[in-house]
């Protein structure tokens, strides 16, 4: 997993609320069985047409926001299907943060999983940042985790919270798998003790 | 934490799967039961491959395949027509059989969705934690089991530590009383309380549902409604069990069996949360708030009973909602103030997680029975796994809807999500049973109603969206 330390970049405006993972990449682009290359097909219903062409209103499609790093929506953003073909897609476009009021559990855990980091604002600062979005490309928008600030193209610093764990994760790229690995000792007691308490749980292999 | 503070179902599962307390506060969480299908796992498989580790717990785990399998025709791997469905199907088989995951193959009659088979198979069981690749895992709630879908990154994590790194969520407390109506279901109860506290309403919260209708529910009606608590928002339902979970798994497949049995159930028997559990928030739900439900919108929140009509999006104060309500209509092809009851439909599709189980199809049959489907209207119903389908093909449920004019079809997740052959084509207007009406969900442009079997099979009988209750 690629590191997340400072991100400067263009932030496209998305007001909207309930973006759905099936929005974010429909279930069709799901049979596959690699994590790269999703790119192409994020918010494919949005971003084309009926015919394949690009759909000119849609905000990816515009000029400066095809380069954009960032997404500013509303809330509940990532609701709906678990899928982790949304992160990747989003990743795979080159978006590397997300603003919003609020996400949803699953997509929220995911994005960490993948380097993504999604910053919950209230919705005021979340529509003062679409609004800056209007400055044209020179609008660069600044979200620093280390400090946990997001910088507006103004100057003006917002502090946002984040999770201590995932930010010492984000910030050094670490895979979660490593280190809970760490913990196995602890893994094997509770095994051994736990476990015995239940002498009835069944197992999986008939 | 003191053992002797008042605790609720959730409480108690959380407290005895912590297997470390890390400093900041995330818990390393035990997992009992991992579910794993071909859609979500491929890539959590090849890091497992590629940072040659093993499965930790293969005996803890099992496969099926589910999402992009036929409903009609050959069920062989090797014949699954469309190149993608066929490799991710082929690659879970080879998956499973380099990392000695039990699994169950296609041709298997215990074959079916996921968590359908879990309960279906006495897999799933109260108390445990369960996870699976897959949102509609809240589904095993409804046997008092702590169960939610995780992204594939967790399910690598899962495979690999049989844990996974968690905080814990907040206490949501669902209360419904009284005496469900005449052509009510799990269903309608579940969508009332997603109109009801909206599909965020749930966010960072397990809901414990609670009250006596809940009670009064079959395990079925318990699991539809369990199912449809990721589409509140929260991260899983709980029924706490009781004598009706006790008979439903005693006996089954997987089930602890004999002395193993009557101690799994004086255990089971302590989880109800205590009289005085906190919960961070409570919801009250009467059976007057419930008739048969059916949504207008986009999203499954957007739901009225099937005598109202279709809100005007003018009556909005906020522009952005308002803006949203419109967006939602003109893709639906709906007007403001239209009668739900009206609009004709193109497609039924009974089946899914939701409601895939014998006690749908015999509710959709009981409709069904002496009636016709129209001209036109194309009507499948897809039970929810091979023991299902063998079940009411026993009873004679697949004549009365054969002869109905509706498709009896094989065991998959089929046109809730339409990653196998069965979606809507576009402008197509379909009465579904599954979970979710996002725009495009079931084929792309297809516009989708969620209701419940007996609903949809009056909508397949009368060609229109219908009160079932009108049919008597």
């Amino acid at each position: 997993m690629d590191k997340f330390t400072t991100l400067t970049g263009v932030a496209a405006p998305m007001p909207m609320q309930n973006i759905d993972t099936d929005k974010i990449i429909p279930a069709r682009f799901l049979k596959t069985i690699k994590r790269s290359g999703l790119g192409v097909h994020l918010f494919d219903p949005l971003r084309f047409n009926k015919d394949g062409s690009e759909n000119p209103d849609f905000i990816l499609n515009q000029e400066p926001f095809r380069k954009a790093e960032v997404i500013i929506a509303h809330e509940n953003f990532g609701c709906g299907s678990s899928r982790e073909h949304a992160p990747w897609a989003l990743l795979d476009f080159g978006i590397r943060c997300i603003i919003a009021p609020d996400f949803a559990d699953i997509f929220y855990n995911n994005s960490f999983k993948n380097g993504i980091l999604p910053v919950r604002l209230p919705r005021a600062v979340c529509d003062q940042l679409i609004e800056d979005t209007k400055l044209g490309g020179n609008a660069r928008i600044t979200v620093d985790l280390q400090r946990q600030v997001v910088v507006r193209p103004n100057g003006e610093e917002i502090a946002f919270e984040i999770d201590p764990f995932r930010k010492h994760s984000l910030l050094n790229g670490l895979d979660d798998i490593g280190q809970t690995l760490q913990h196995s000792g602890s893994i094997d007691r509770y095994e051994t003790t736990q476990r015995a308490g239940q002498p009835w749980m069944p197992s999986t292999a008939a | 934490m003191s053992a002797s503070r008042p605790r609720t179902l959730f409480d108690k599962i959380w407290d005895s799967h912590v297997v470390e307390r890390l400093p900041d506060g995330t818990c390393i969480l035990y997992i009992d039961r991992h579910l794993v299908h071909e859609v979500t796992s491929p890539q959590a498989f090849e890091g497992l491959r590629m940072a040659g580790r093993p499965v930790r717990r293969p005996d803890c785990t099992i496969a099926v395949a589910d999402h992009n399998i036929p409903t009609v025709g050959s069920r062989i791997p090797s014949d699954i027509k469309e190149t993608d469905s066929r490799i991710q199907v082929e690659t879970l088989e080879a998956n499973v059989k380099e990392f000695g995951v039990p699994y169950i193959p296609i041709l298997d009659e215990r074959q079916g969705i996921v968590h359908i088979i879990g309960p279906e198979l006495g897999i799933s069981l109260p108390g445990t934690t369960l996870v699976c690749g897959d949102s509609h895992t809240s589904t095993h709630g409804a046997l008092g089991s702590l169960a939610f879908g995780i992204g594939t990154s967790e399910v690598e994590h899962v495979l690999a530590t049989q844990t996974l790194l968690q905080n814990p969520a907040k206490n949501m407390r669902i209360d419904v009383s009284g005496t469900l109506g005449f052509g009510c279901s799990g269903k309608d109860i579940v969508l009332a309380i997603i109109g009801k506290i909206t599909t965020a309403g749930g966010t960072g919260h397990v809901i414990e549902y609670t009250g006596d209708t809940i009670r009064a529910l079959d395990m079925a009606g318990r699991m539809t409604v369990s199912n449809m608590s990721i589409e509140a928002g929260a991260r899983a339902g709980l029924i706490a069990p009781d004598q009706t979970t006790f008979d439903y798994i005693k006996g089954r497949e997987f089930a602890p069996k004999g002395d193993a049995f009557e101690q799994a159930v004086a255990y089971w028997k302590t989880l109800p949360s205590d009289p005085g559990a906190h919960f961070d928030q409570t919801v009250f739900l009467t059976t007057d708030e419930i008739a048969p439900m059916v949504t207008w919108g986009t999203t499954p929140g957007a739901v009225i009973p099937v005598t109202g009509i279709v809100p005007n999006p003018m009556d909005e104060p906020d522009e952005g909602k308002r803006f949203q309500l419109q967006r939602m209509l003109d893709y639906m092809a709906l007007t403001a103030g239209q009668k739900l009851q009206d609009v004709p439909i193109d497609v039924v599709f009974i089946g899914s997680c939701t409601n895939g189980r014998i006690e749908d199809i015999r509710a959709a049959a009981a409709v069904a029975k002496g009636r016709k489907v129209p001209f036109g209207v194309q009507a499948l119903v897809v039970p929810g796994s091979g023991l299902v389908k063998k079940q009411a093909e026993a009873e004679g449920l697949d004549r009365i809807l054969l002869e109905a004019g509706f498709e009896w079809r094989d065991p998959c997740c089929s046109m809730c999500l339409g990653m196998n052959p069965d979606k809507l084509t576009p402008g197509q207007r379909c009465a579904s049973t599954s979970n979710r009406n996002f725009e495009g969900r079931q084929g792309p442009n297809g516009r989708t109603h969620l209701l419940s079997p007996a609903m949809a099979a009056a909508a397949a009988v009368t060609g229109r969206l219908t009160d079932v209750r009108q049919l008597g």
